[in-house]
């Protein structure tokens, strides 16, 4: 083989690396290479003022048997995950309901829902802080002209902090939702709906029997988002702050996770948090993978 | 090829009212567009009504109360436009120069993140090669990474680097591609007829030509989707600016929008004037980039 050629097929071979070569320095820096720092972390007591120490398991031990914030963070994101994954699912299937219905100026429609979904948690946190005032916010004053003389304090009140939350949430998340429920709804085969009305199939019938079966991928990937947003509260929770009259009633995963880190300086200790968090995640997307073949239903070809 | 609808909501098959034979007639149809429209409004309502609000209370004097009952949802009394201005140089949160940071930052992440996720879709979309599938796989995996629960060995990575305090850590990754935009970058490289690669390379172009020249061109809409789904999350970024940036005049608007409320402080005039100066730049790209983002928005759904 003269030797021209070999250099050109050993340097084709290399092409498609060289392309490639971003991305395998950027996973092995910054994910691979801390994946393996995260492990070994969890194991010391790291902070940046002295050397680190081997303690075994200590953070882990710590965690589970002597940390009341660790539980707490815990119940707080589970309260979360049980108020917000099925109120964020069907009112955001309602919503898509609703604009994938034909009349007229249906995008103008879309266009004002899908706005607030583009906000960043801070901006809504902000404002939402200030509607859901407890003296004298839009919110409840409009709860006492309906006559409900004691309405929640919200975010002053421990108890209706976290309801308050996703309240604040689902401001941002309908229009989101939305928009994915929608691409769901228009991927089913018009045909499928005409054959059902032929047959006699009333509105509710179709909605039961088409609808819900030929959108469960999507209802599938909404669940698995909103289970992994709820893991990942951070901005909202963190600009309405744990130290106000809800005292330490928004202290999410994740924000705790942050304050062992960056305000305690426990390096070590904050790895153990991580290590446990991308076990719970990742623990919680292979259980919901395994469950989709039951009720999940990919047409022929997906 | 430029001009392809990415957003796929209204498409052919959009909008397939399924009309019933059984005809009852339009009465009920007449009840249907009613009740929608009903629903509609109720709905748009509780978007607009908060974001008036807002303004309302952005353009009140200092001396009167945010307040009221009932709430006013749109300014009728109050035009303190100066608020604006005040929000913006006040030095104590100087709203202008965190608009600038984040600018700033904006321009290096957006360029870095787009070039680099087109770089490492082309060969995935448009080599054979072997490895190709276990990179592709990896890549995809990578994207149920909770990236959360890696910031605190990362920090660790950037502290020894001296990059603390600096922008480089909110940077620099955005260079080295994103899984999840590289995937949507490569599904739709795959879209792009094979035999325009065939013609270049008969014309003698290398495989870079060919990415420049040709596939760059004609991946438009996804490379769209990508700057402008990054440009958002850079903006409403919180997490890494404020686990990176310490100084008051590096800060970024969503970091010192957090700052202000956390001050306990009662001015909430200039506190949602300033919240909308953060939220413009964001509205004006939605309605600029509507086609793009819902579109991006849409395909997450259909194609995870």
């Amino acid at each position: 083989m003269p030797r021209a050629v070999a250099v050109r097929r050993v340097r084709s071979r290399l092409t498609p690396w060289l392309f490639l070569s971003p991305w395998i320095i950027g996973f092995l820096a910054f994910t691979a290479i801390p994946a393996v720092l995260a492990v070994g972390m969890s194991f010391t007591n790291w902070n940046l003022r002295f050397d680190p120490q081997f303690v075994g398991l200590d953070n882990y031990a710590e965690m589970l048997t002597d940390d009341y914030r660790f539980w707490s963070s815990l119940r707080i994101t589970g309260i979360y995950l049980a108020l917000s994954v099925p109120i964020y699912m069907a009112l955001g299937l309602a919503a898509a309901l609703l604009l994938n219905q034909k009349v007229w100026g249906i995008r103008l429609f879309r266009t004002i829902l899908f706005l607030p979904s583009v906000l960043s948690g801070v901006a809504v946190a902000v404002l939402w802080l200030l509607l859901l005032n407890g003296d004298a916010g839009a919110v409840n004053s409009f709860l006492r002209s309906l006559g409900i003389e004691h309405p929640p304090q919200w975010f002053d009140d421990p108890n209706w902090a976290v309801p308050a939350l996703v309240i604040t949430g689902l401001w941002t998340v309908l229009g989101n939702g939305a928009i994915i429920y929608l691409a769901g709804l228009q991927n089913i085969s018009p045909t499928l709906y005409e054959a059902a009305a032929i047959d006699g199939a009333g509105a509710w019938t179709r909605f039961r029997s088409v609808t819900i079966p030929l959108l469960t991928p999507t209802l599938f990937f909404m669940l698995l988002t909103t289970i992994i947003a709820g893991f990942q509260v951070f901005d909202t929770a963190f600009t309405i702050g744990t130290g106000r009259g809800s005292g330490d009633s928004l202290r999410f995963y994740l924000i705790y996770l942050w304050e062992a880190a960056f305000r305690d300086g426990r390096l070590g200790y904050a790895s153990a948090l991580s290590i446990v968090l991308f076990v719970i995640g990742t623990g919680l997307v292979l259980l919901l993978l395994r469950t989709q073949g039951r009720w999940v239903h990919y047409e022929d070809g997906n | 090829m430029t001009d392809v609808d990415v957003t796929g909501l209204d498409g052919p098959r959009a909008f397939t009212p399924v009309r019933r034979r059984t005809g009852i007639g339009w009465g009920r149809e007449a009840l249907r567009v009613v009740l929608v429209y009903l629903g509609l409004m109720a709905l748009s309502a509780l978007v607009l009504l908060p974001l008036g609000w807002m303004l309302t209370v952005a353009l009140k004097p200092d001396d009167v109360s945010v307040f009221t009952t009932p709430p006013e949802w749109f300014p009728t009394t109050f035009f303190d436009w100066d608020n604006f201005a005040r929000a913006l140089t006040d030095p104590a949160r100087p709203f202008a120069l965190y608009l600038f940071n984040t600018v700033w930052i904006e321009v290096f992440v957006v360029l870095g993140s787009v070039v680099s996720c087109a770089l490492v879709a082309y060969p995935l979309a448009r080599m054979d090669f072997r490895g190709r599938n276990v990179v592709f796989t990896i890549i995809v995996l990578s994207m149920l990474i909770p990236w959360q629960g890696l910031m605190v060995p990362q920090f660790l990575v950037f502290f020894e680097l001296g990059w603390y305090g600096t922008y480089l850590p909110l940077i620099v990754p955005s260079f080295f591609g994103t899984a999840f935009f590289i995937f949507l970058i490569r599904q739709y490289m795959m879209s792009i007829p094979k035999e325009l690669d065939e013609a270049a390379r008969l014309d003698g172009a290398g495989p870079f030509r060919i990415f420049w020249s040709i596939i760059l061109p004609l991946s438009k809409p996804a490379l769209a989707v990508c700057a402008v789904f990054t440009f958002l999350a850079t903006w409403n970024d919180l997490l890494g600016p404020v686990i990176y940036l310490n100084r008051n005049d590096q800060f970024t608007a969503a970091v010192g929008l957090a700052g202000f409320v956390s001050r306990q402080n009662q001015d909430f005039n200039l506190l949602m004037a300033a919240n909308i100066v953060t939220i413009i730049p964001v509205m004006v790209l939605y309605f600029v980039a509507q086609k793009y983002l819902i579109g991006g928005i849409a395909s997450v759904g259909l194609k995870g």
